[in-house]
């Protein structure tokens, strides 16, 4: 059922707000401001009680599904348990009530909570120093781009090294970063096994390279065992190694991006380290780089001298400023409270159980689709719907099949090489039981779709809308209400 | 502590389910020469309840604005946050959902977007509105890049009195994407409105400006936008979303994009972030907009419903041609502005808009009585202006503090020439009695 917007629910003279008599002598707009600089009509902002505020947004939160209705197998997303803890402690009032132009004597907590994350972050990835200010994984591999991109500037061949390599695999953000960098996006292949064709990548690969960009495990699940030698080949060609951390659930404690060769990466701070998504943000998306690359982080970077914690803002060579102040400082907290809760065998057992949750349900699961690459994945797998087409049914169809048995559905369409993909991760919060319900769904719309591939076809039918015609909503685009005319 | 369900029992079922015979196996894949062969060094686990503890020490180390009086301002600003908006924002059906991909389980999200884009229209003035951005210096970044696809022009023209984080944050993008900023000088605290004039051309892709500007100014708009489109460059206004309660709109001074920091959307400061980037345009710019939208549509059976629209312009779909690379937005925080521009409604964004200023001028105005303080500049001004002290103010601003009082910024950090200056903002927040406090501590100062 359609519910009314809080624009329709708007009533002249109602409101919910109040604030206190002015003490002071009130201005007239009309004299302390000149007529140009005077709004002319006003916006019209909903008039509504408090009572029915509040009951307007809890009932769109009952239309809402999230961690904490559900199994959420969303591939590529790591939707794991959001910890309430780490919610009650970043809201504490000495973390929200701080403004970030105190003087620094006066925010020494935060400042060395900073300190620390960055520390933690370093030692997880083996890497040298990081940075909190890019805002999300996408706003990470911009600034970990623009650092390969400094650096190369810094010896001479920045008009030289103008292409960015990435996989057929990779998330959409990578070629979109290196593209919002100013670099060419050259695309190279995967292999049979799932990882970087090597010798695609030697065909490609030259002086005018400046990096290669790779999630390892890749959108498949897959750790590309060719790692090391990735390495080699585009070290040798004077370009560096960057790693999307998006899939870093997989390997904390087990292996370090560092170790494998890799120069620069961002990770997923609201993935990996159990900060919520919100509903899409806000993330965070914390680099860390070797130590070469240290001078050319953005500004201001937290460091320690003696037992007080500044912001440096005096380092010649960074990028610059990459967003306003330090970062997505409360989600922070939040990853940093996650990793002291879990400290090191927490986060090695967090891989363990992920890439074990992952491989039993694909076992259970490559009975009944298509599994385009059979080997152990890691903490996500990738199936198909090609046996399911045969009967007309789609991997749209699947999805929507699962949300009508109380399941989020996967990742779908996506990774882009795999035809009718579906991208599955439990994650490692997931109990056997809820695995194994979500096994049973998954089994049951497999032969629903041999026996009555009409039922999946029209899914949902359970939820509070059917299926949405995204067709026309792009091609007449309704992007806001309008009131009815009258 | 850790957040893993398994029994033994379990782990050696499944293991038993996939045919190995223990966890290292699924590893195996990994060459072993880089496999790490150590524990990681990171200080030991803490309970809840340690947990706990260690988190509100550190936080016990920050002085916050519940223990001064704060009057600093400069594009965080300390409004008050009803309490409406923690209980909706922390709804877990909210805060634990991913972005709303699956639109018929995600309808709450997705409706509160396409309130909150009415909601950001209706204050600019404009058509258009994205579902946010990360903040307001990356919002100014997009719209630039963003003219520059319009345009097909390189070259960025900007106030320097937008705020130098913002500018810096432009430059850094800017510079990566071969586009060439240009800075316009401003004369009494306003932007030179001759000198855009001279600089714009048909090289300029936009011309920036911020209302009121990092100095508090109100800046003469229209003229501005006049200039830009005298050279068909867009015009750009930065603007701070409380303002507009009682300032012109962006689409009425012939804005083309609306950008800005919504913070004082009831978010807290929350020491620089997360806070709100918004972005609003003219309508025939949608397919240039970065960021995700969300549109009405219908469902099977034509009940009206949301949907993430215009995907086509996103990274997902189009990779290195996308309009932008950003995926994770700040979705919660474009909530909690949704609830709070319901509380305040009609009415309310008025009254907090002239409460704001009717504090700051008084504010002004009694700090002007002190000998040897005065305002610097002469333009009109909304909740922040900037004075002029006879006592270095970074002292001055150390000598407050003595009397809890967070005394403004001193100019100085950003604007070497106006090191004698302090910037001070007044929100509704704060009584006649803490104004009176800050004009009896700083006379006592100077």
């Amino acid at each position: 059922m359609s519910m009314p917007l809080i624009f329709e629910k708007s009533r002249p003279g109602r409101k919910a707000y109040s604030l206190p008599e002015l003490d002071v002598p009130k201005k007239e707009t009309s004299d302390s401001l000149p007529e140009w600089a005077r709004r002319k009509q006003d916006p019209s902002l909903p008039e509504i009680s408090e009572v029915d505020l509040i009951r307007h947004f809890t009932e769109l939160s009952r239309r809402n599904f999230g961690v904490d209705q559900g199994f959420y197998p969303l591939g590529s997303c790591t939707m794991k348990y959001n910890p309430k803890i780490n919610e009650d402690v970043a809201a504490l009032p000495g973390f929200n009530n701080i403004h970030p132009y105190q003087p620094e004597e006066l925010v020494q907590g935060a400042l060395e909570l900073m300190y620390e994350f960055g520390r933690d972050l370093c030692e997880i990835s083996g890497m040298h120093e990081a940075s909190l200010q890019p805002a999300a994984g996408a706003h990470g591999e911009l600034t970990g781009l623009m650092i390969i991109k400094a650096y190369h500037e810094s010896r001479g061949e920045g008009e030289k090294r103008t292409k960015v390599i990435v996989p057929d695999s990779a998330h959409g953000t990578n070629p979109a970063s290196a593209a919002f960098c100013g670099y060419r996006v050259v695309e190279v292949k995967s292999d049979e096994r799932g990882g970087v064709d090597l010798d695609s990548l030697r065909e490609v690969i030259s002086d005018d390279v400046a990096a290669l960009m790779l999630t390892n495990p890749n959108t498949l699940g897959l750790f590309d065992e060719n790692a090391v030698e990735i390495a080699e080949i585009v070290h040798n060609a004077g370009g560096l190694l960057y790693y999307d951390g998006a899939n870093m659930n997989a390997i904390v404690g087990i292996v370090r991006p560092g170790d494998m060769g890799f120069d620069v990466l961002h990770y997923n701070v609201h993935k990996t380290f159990s900060a919520p998504h919100g509903g899409g943000g806000p993330g965070c998306g914390a680099i860390a780089v070797k130590e070469f690359l240290a001078p050319f982080l953005p500004v201001p970077v937290v460091e320690k001298q003696g037992d007080r914690y500044v912001l440096n803002y005096n380092r010649p060579q960074s990028i610059g400023m990459v967003k306003g102040f330090y970062g997505n400082f409360n989600v922070m907290v939040k990853g940093f409270a996650y990793i002291r809760s879990l400290g090191a065998e927490g986060l090695r057992k967090v891989a363990e159980t992920a890439v074990l949750n992952a491989n039993y349900v694909m076992t259970k699961l490559k009975e009944y689709y298509n599994l385009p690459y059979d080997r152990f994945c890691k903490h996500e797998f990738v199936i198909d719907s090609s046996r399911q087409v045969k009967h007309g049914v789609h991997t749209g169809d699947i999805a929507k099949a699962l949300l009508d048995l109380a399941f989020h559905a996967p990742t779908i369409y996506f990774p882009l090489i795999v035809r009718e993909a579906m991208m599955i991760e439990p994650t490692e919060t997931e109990s056997k039981e809820t695995l194994d319900a979500f096994i049973e769904a998954m089994i049951k719309i497999a032969e629903l779709a041999e026996t009555s591939p009409e039922t999946l076809q029209t899914a949902p039918h359970h939820t509070v809308v059917g299926r949405l015609d995204d067709v026309t909503a792009a091609r007449k685009p309704i992007p806001r209400w309008t009131p009815p005319e009258e | 502590m850790d957040y893993v369900p398994h029994t033994n029992e379990d782990r050696s079922e499944m293991l038993k389910a996939i045919g190995i015979s223990g966890i290292e196996e699924l590893f195996s894949d990994i060459p072993s020469e880089v496999k790490l062969d150590r524990k990681l060094d990171l200080p030991p686990p803490m309970s809840e309840l340690e947990l706990r503890k260690h988190l509100s020490e550190l936080a016990g180390k920050n002085t916050t604005t519940d223990d001064m009086v704060s009057f600093l301002g400069a594009g965080v600003y300390d409004h008050y946050v009803p309490s409406v908006v923690k209980h909706i924002i922390s709804r877990s059906e909210f805060y634990t959902a991913y972005t709303p991909y699956q639109a018929e389980v995600s309808q709450g999200m997705l409706q509160s977007i396409f309130e909150y884009q009415t909601l950001m229209c209706e204050l600019t003035g404009l058509d258009i509105s994205n579902a946010s951005l990360y903040d307001g210096a990356t919002a100014i970044a997009e719209a630039a890049t963003m003219s520059s696809r319009l345009t097909r022009r390189q070259e960025i023209i900007i106030s320097q009195a937008v705020h130098p984080e913002y500018r810096s944050t432009l430059k850094t993008y800017a510079y990566n994407l071969g586009l060439e900023v240009k800075e316009v000088p401003f004369t009494d605290g306003s932007t030179d409105i001759e000198a855009i004039k001279e600089l714009v051309s048909d090289k300029t892709a936009c011309v920036i400006l911020q209302n009121p500007n990092f100095f508090g100014c109100i800046e003469n708009m229209a003229l501005a936008a006049e200039a830009a489109h005298e050279k068909k460059a867009l015009f750009v206004a930065c603007v701070d979303p409380i303002s507009l309660g009682i300032l012109a709109a962006p689409g009425e001074y012939g804005a083309d994009i609306a950008v800005g920091e919504a913070q004082g959307l009831g978010i807290p400061m929350g020491f620089g972030g997360p806070h709100l980037g918004f972005m609003t345009c003219r309508q025939q710019y949608i397919r240039q907009m970065p960021g995700r939208v969300v549109g009405e549509t219908r469902d099977n059976q034509g009940r009206r419903g949301y949907i993430l629209t215009l995907q086509a312009r996103e990274q997902h779909i189009r990779r290195e041609r996308a309009t932008s690379n950003i995926c994770s937005n700040q979705a919660l925080c474009a909530l909690a502005a949704t609830v709070y521009l319901s509380w305040l409604g009609k009415q309310g964004i008025k009254e907090v808009a002239e409460q704001c200023m009717a504090k700051a001028h008084y504010a002004c105005e009694e700090l002007s009585k002190i000998p040897g303080v005065e305002r610097m500049h002469r333009a009109p001004f909304f909740k922040e202006f900037a004075i002029r002290t006879p006592v270095n103010p970074e002292t001055l601003s150390k000598g407050l503090l003595e009397s809890n009082i967070l005394g403004g910024l001193p100019l100085g950090r950003f604007y070497p020439e106006l090191s004698d200056s302090l910037l001070i903002a007044v929100t509704e927040k704060r009584t006649k009695e803490e104004i009176d406090g800050l004009c009896r501590a700083l006379e006592g100062l100077v």
